[in-house]
């Protein structure tokens, strides 16, 4: 029994109607799909994973002790077994392979192996396996065997459970120590230090432009010269300091075991974190969890970018975004302002409104094309012989930095808020202006007064989707002022304090940079979803908001249109 | 009843008036601000495309020449061992080197002619003969009488005593100051030829008695005092026809060209010792002059007519031969005197009779400049390594001085835009190559691969887009509950928010080996999607009205997400097993080794999938607005006359709302071109022509991405990633202007209705 037949619902035009509903339905399924998949991978990064010990038996091979983490596991067809001379189990068609991190890449040479999950036997999950971050060549897995200080053995980890214990604490408590040099270390060099250097070279550039000027006379060299032997002197109370506490990171070091049974000496100045996956409970682990997003959040990345925090990305990326927010709102606010209340509108007003809509359309990389030849190779030139011949010839703002970018993406979304405040202003009913024009305000009264307050929430909208656009763009700005690692930030204590000539870190160059140009793309690839997750979240969040402020105020101006 | 009284206003108080004037001003003031800040965004774009064009420019200005100075020859006197043998100048142009057949050189000063110093070369009697390895190297080589040959280096120290530069000449003898012995007969050398390399040295001797010997010296570094040996190793020459007249030897000293009777050219393999291939010019003339271009893979020949004809080695079917590339005729034909090629770049200068003096560059077939110099025949001609500057020394014995402003003369249409005969290729081809490490490489600067692979790209992302994007908006706009399209169009708009980026990443590190490993998988969704949706859609309309009413209408959306899912799923799933069953376990396998269509992990499939992603919104955003604005009143009518709502849709509606889509389409298409970073992630970037979907392309905005931070500013190669700049600006441009006035023609076509 039937409703309709065939024939007759392909005539209504059913199927047509149901397959544009499917094109809806993946496009939907495709954005939540990646905002899943990256949400996935990117939040798995920073829980602990648990640490498998296995032997790996291949056949005509001797069995192999392996321990790490499953990072990843896919299945290989019996064919492609079978051109490496392998079987799959039971003749199956396919068979599990895992993607092992097994760390230690100064012993072995790569940080991953894979594993046929078949050929695994006597699988555990050894309660003392422990994961140690390091400062340089990734992570270790292995078992902790004894604690030194100095020469002497403070806690060896090779008896009963007590000691295990005892010699755990002491590596933990030596370890929090080892850290807190490690800061004090940095917190120098970084501050004191950068700060001296910094003064030194603003001393050089001094003198240079003295002579420049031609007034360089003794008097002044002498000054000059005082002064830097002050910040000499400085410099060595700092390096007499430094070297101290280098002494004292040294003080410690502990051995342990690797997967091959081989013991390794590892300093516990190079330690960042050591962890046992296996024995800690859930607490713990989330716990664990927290620490890892706070590091990733806050602090510097380590090993060329592939460890560590996204913190100068994320401090670059808004600092950027804020100077061009600055920028762009009060032009693109006036340009808006003048094409719907001042311009007469015409055919002027309509060319002007189809540039601009051009202007959105313009490929972002010709922005950087534009900015990189006008604003730093041509303004930045002539800036830095007007201005800053005594640094000549290592450019100052004539090479790409904060400023050129900046501007460079103030121009590009200029449309959108121009766009934006336009759509705004145009909903405000006429009866408005007319009324604040017959009580005698002029033009500009009205326009301060009463029109901007009642559009500012569409100008929000317009910078806000002008913040998000620009946080996600990343081709203009390889060409005008992204590093992949920048030393200082370019805010920091040292004057002029804001250090717009300066390169900088940003979020998405960061995610191309390690994800295409870094040296162990695998090891690089769970810290890539989470920078990712993060760009993701924030642009989202800043559309949604833009989204319910234009909804908010639509209804807003539904109410006055009586 | 009294009146209240009115209380007196005076509203025209000094206080007041000042006020009223103040606030005037500030009207005033504010309109000025506003009308100029409003301008000034207009200027904005003005000043991108203008500023785009001024880069570009100086590649469309031609060349020109300017006379400096004249002056005698230096050190000139009727001896007859006072001939030149060779003028040159060193990087700065400020020195120039005269070398006579006395073998005394003479430096000078270009400007005024000045004599600098003079040497004398330590080798007894005169020179016999003398070669030039390339003007570049600035190597000599000096044979005398008794046949012994001195290799002589012009350097040039640069001193800046009181910051003044001052520019010191100085020989060197990178063989040592001990002449080579070259004889083996009696005979005297009359001419000698010289070539250069990292691990050995060639030279070609001819002897009065017309015959030619061959000698190779392998070079040795003494590891301990760093000196060059020489080894020597003797080749053999088949025999030659003719009278030789030139004789030339290859970059890669594996090709000897020897000119016979001025009409026979004979090509000799100096590693197998054997004649490859005799050419008879009669076609081409009778041959003045012939020079190597700079690389010393082209020769370039120059006839009695004015034509000069370029030709160098080239494979094909399996068999090096000479072909000729190319050929350039002097303007007011005469015999050519010499061919000079430049230190740097791929142009030669050309000396014609009474003086004329023509510039061609080789790889872009261009005639730069072509005018009568000087009064009188010409006896040498010298270009200074930069290119700028240019010494003629005529037959009375006056050297003048040109300076040459030829910034860009590497680019032409034809270079740009044209199949382009490289040194040794085979044939023709487009080529996009713009720089490698050697200073006689040959750019190739075609824009063609690049041209090739942003519409390809942009293709393949509309064959994703269009369909996905023109289908979803016909839905949400016209069937969806409004409702619900006020969930589905934030989604949407999320969409177009994600950062290009984050697709380039995804595609380059996620997508692409999945799909390698799932090819079939992505065909096989492609088909059973559809079929599935459609047997939901039928079995669904057949579902008891109980079922069916569960679900209000335009939410079917909803009901789809889960059979989209499952088929998926199940398409991907059952792909291994299809794979085994007809492709033997690898369709990529397949793909390669029987079809033979080339498959690369990150190739335009993967490109169409996440740049197609990225246009969806744009497109969806703009076609839904244009559908969902027409006119309720229009699909009403339609419905009330018995029309089924899909009928009502195609042929109500979606003619209506087709400028709209036709203008959705061009911002999208405009989108797709310009978009740098999913490509630059997603693709390997190599720029290839070629139209499988399986292999990788570099558009114009990736290529600029990945070549202006290290292109050198302000040379040719610069300008042309200005070019393509200004090309993808000009391109958007015009797409969205003509997608905006569609736009707004239809806006106001729906105020009327």
């Amino acid at each position: 029994m039937m409703n309709i037949t065939f024939r007759d619902w392909v005539k209504s035009g059913s199927p047509f109607i149901w397959l544009n509903a499917g094109a809806v339905a993946i496009s939907i399924i495709m954005v939540l799909g990646l905002v899943g998949f990256i949400a996935s991978k990117g939040l798995v990064h920073f829980w602990p994973a648990a640490i498998v010990q296995a032997n790996y038996t291949l056949p005509g091979n001797a069995p192999l002790n392996i321990v790490g983490q499953v990072a990843d596991s896919e299945m290989v067809s019996a064919e492609q077994l079978h051109a490496i001379g392998l079987e799959t189990p039971n003749g199956a068609a396919e068979a599990k392979r895992l993607l092992l991190k097994v760390g230690n890449r100064d012993v072995y040479g790569g940080d991953f192996r894979w594993v046929l999950d078949h050929h695994l036997s006597e699988k555990s999950y050894p309660l003392t396996a422990v994961a140690i971050e390091r400062r340089e060549w990734g992570n270790f897995y292995g078992y902790l065997s004894a604690v030194y200080q100095g020469d002497t053995l403070v806690a060896d980890a090779n008896g009963d459970a007590a000691s295990y214990e005892h010699a755990w604490q002491a590596f933990q408590s030596r370890i929090a120590r080892a850290l807190a040099i490690h800061d004090d270390i940095m917190d120098i060099q970084k501050g004191e230090i950068g700060s001296i250097n910094h003064q030194i070279e603003r001393l050089r550039l001094e003198e240079r432009r003295l002579e420049l000027n031609d007034e360089l006379s003794d008097a002044e060299l002498a000054r000059l010269q005082a002064a830097r032997d002050v910040l000499h002197a400085e410099y060595a109370a700092h390096q007499k300091k430094l070297n101290v506490l280098y002494q004292d990171l040294a003080r410690d070091h502990f051995t342990a075991v690797e997967m091959g049974g081989q013991s390794i000496e590892i300093k516990m100045s190079e330690v960042v974190r050591a962890f046992r996956p296996n024995a800690m409970s859930s607490g713990q682990k989330v716990a664990h969890y927290f620490s890892k997003l706070g590091e990733f959040l806050g602090d510097d990345p380590r090993e060329a970018n592939t460890e560590g925090g996204v913190f100068p990305a994320i401090f670059g990326t808004v600092l950027m975004v804020i100077l061009m927010a600055l920028m762009v709102t009060p032009l693109g606010v006036v340009a808006a302002v003048y094409l719907r209340e001042y311009a007469k509108q015409g055919i002027t007003t309509r060319v002007i409104r189809i540039a601009v809509n051009n202007l959105a359309g313009v490929p972002s990389i010709v922005y950087g094309v534009f900015g990189l030849g006008f604003f730093v190779y041509f303004l930045g030139g002539t800036i830095d012989e007007l201005f800053f011949p005594e640094a000549l010839p290592s450019p100052t703002f004539g090479t790409s930095g904060l400023l050129w970018a900046s501007i460079t993406l103030a121009l590009l979304t200029l449309p959108v808020v121009i766009v934006a405040t336009e759509e705004g202003l145009a909903r405000i009913p006429r009866m408005i202006r007319e009324g604040s024009l017959a009580l005698g305000a002029t033009k500009w009264e009205t326009l301060s007064r009463v029109i901007l307050p009642m559009a500012s929430p569409a100008m929000m909208t317009g910078v806000i989707l002008a913040v998000a656009r620009a946080a996600g763009e990343v081709a203009p700005l390889m060409l005008v002022g992204v590093v992949k690692l920048a030393p200082t930030l370019p805010l920091n204590g040292n004057y002029p304090f804001l250090h717009l000539d300066q390169k900088f870190m940003h979020l998405g160059f960061h995610i191309y940079d390690v994800g295409f140009q870094s040296p162990n793309v695998e090891a690089a690839r769970p810290l890539v979803y989470a920078t990712a997750l993060l760009l993701v979240i924030v642009i989202a969040l800043l559309n949604l908001a833009a989204i319910y402020i234009r909804n908010h105020l639509r209804e807003k101006y539904k109410a006055l249109e009586m | 009843m009294s009146r209240p009284i009115a209380p007196k206003l005076d509203f025209n108080t000094p206080a007041l008036r000042r006020h009223r004037t103040l606030r005037a001003l500030k009207n005033k003031l504010a309109a000025w601000g506003i009308a100029g800040g409003g301008l000034s965004v207009i200027a904005a774009v003005l000043l991108i495309f203008f500023y785009l064009l001024y880069e570009v420019a100086p590649m469309l200005v031609a060349a020109s020449i300017e006379p400096a100075n004249q002056y005698p020859v230096p050190a000139l006197s009727q001896d007859k061992d006072n001939q030149t043998l060779l003028l040159a100048m060193e990087e700065q142009s400020e020195v120039a080197l005269r070398v006579q057949k006395s073998g005394d050189m003479t430096f000078f000063k270009v400007s005024d002619g000045t004599i600098l110093q003079q040497e004398s070369l330590p080798l007894a009697g005169t020179v016999n003969a003398f070669d030039v390895n390339t003007e570049a190297s600035r190597l000599m080589i000096f044979v005398n009488q008794q046949a012994q040959a001195l290799l002589v280096k012009h350097n040039y120290r640069v001193t800046y005593p009181n910051d003044q530069r001052l520019i010191t000449p100085e020989l060197a003898y990178p063989y040592g100051v001990e002449p080579l012995n070259l004889n083996t007969g009696a005979s005297p050398i009359v001419d000698v030829t010289l070539r250069d390399g990292e691990e050995a040295m060639v030279i070609a001797a001819l002897n009065e008695a017309g015959q030619l010997q061959v000698k190779r010296y392998l070079k040795e570094v003494d590891f301990l005092s760093d000196e060059v040996m020489l080894e020597y190793e003797a080749v053999n020459l088949p025999s030659i026809a003719g009278h030789i007249n030139q004789v030339e030897i290859d970059q890669t000293m594996r090709w000897l060209f020897v000119l016979a009777d001025q009409r026979l050219l004979h090509i000799i393999n100096l590693e197998d010792e054997s004649l490859t291939q005799t050419i008879t010019l009669d076609a081409v003339g009778t041959i003045s002059s012939m020079s190597l271009l700079l690389g010393e893979n082209s020769l370039l020949i120059g006839n009695n007519e004015g034509k000069i004809s370029q030709w160098f080695m080239a494979r094909q079917d399996d068999r090096w031969r000479l072909v000729m590339a190319r050929s350039f005729v002097l303007e007011t034909p005469s015999a050519v005197q010499a061919i000079v090629s430049e230190q740097r770049r791929k142009g030669f200068y050309v000396a014609g009779e009474g003086g004329q003096v023509a510039i061609y560059h080789s790889t872009a077939h261009r005639s730069l400049i072509d005018e009568k110099l000087v009064d009188g025949d010409i006896e040498f001609l010298s270009v200074s390594p930069r290119a700028k500057d240019l010494l003629v020394q005529t037959k009375q014995g006056m050297i003048h001085h040109f300076k040459v402003d030829n910034e860009h003369p590497e680019i032409s249409w034809s270079s740009m835009w044209d199949q382009v005969w490289y040194e040794g290729y085979e044939k023709p081809e487009y080529i996009w190559q713009s720089s490698s490490s050697s200073n006689d490489f040959e750019p190739k600067y075609s824009l063609v691969p690049l041209a090739f692979g942003t519409l390809k790209g942009a293709f393949y992302a509309m064959l994703l887009a269009a369909p996905l994007a023109i289908a979803g908006a016909i839905y949400t706009a016209y069937f969806m509950a409004p409702a619900l399209r006020r969930k589905v169009k934030p989604i949407i708009e999320l969409m177009e928010a994600l950062p290009t980026v984050i697709l380039g990443f995804l595609a380059g590190l996620a997508l692409a080996p999945f799909l390698e490993n799932n090819l079939l998988g992505i065909f096989a969704v492609l088909v059973v999607l559809p079929v599935a949706m459609l047997a939901f859609g039928f079995s669904w309309a057949n579902m008891p009205a109980k079922i069916r009413h569960l679900v209000p209408e335009g939410w079917d959306v909803i009901l789809l997400i889960p059979v989209i899912l499952l088929s998926g799923w199940f398409a991907i799933s059952i792909s291994p097993s299809l794979e085994t069953l007809f492709f033997g376990g690898s369709m990529v396998d397949w793909l390669n080794n029987d079809l033979g269509v080339s498959f690369s992990q990150r190739n335009a499939l993967i490109v169409g999938l996440a740049m197609g992603f990225a246009v969806i919104p744009t497109i969806f955003s703009i076609a839904e607005d244009a559908i969902f604005s027409v006119p309720k009143s229009l699909s009403y009518g339609s419905l009330a006359l018995g029309a089924t709502p899909w009928q009502t849709m195609m042929k109500v509606v979606l003619p209506t709302a087709s400028p709209g889509i036709f203008s959705a389409l061009m911002i999208g298409m405009g989108r797709a071109v310009g978009e740098t970073m999913i490509v630059l992630m997603a693709t390997g970037n190599t720029p290839i022509t070629d139209v499988n979907i399986f292999e990788g392309m570099r558009t114009l905005a990736a290529n600029i991405a990945v070549e202006i931070p290290e292109s050198e500013v302000g040379s040719s190669h610069y300008r042309i990633l200005f070019l393509t700049g200004f090309v993808l600006f000009l391109f958007t441009f015009v797409f969205n202007t003509a997608a905006e006035t569609v736009r707004q023609n239809l806006r106001a076509k729906y105020g009327q209705l």
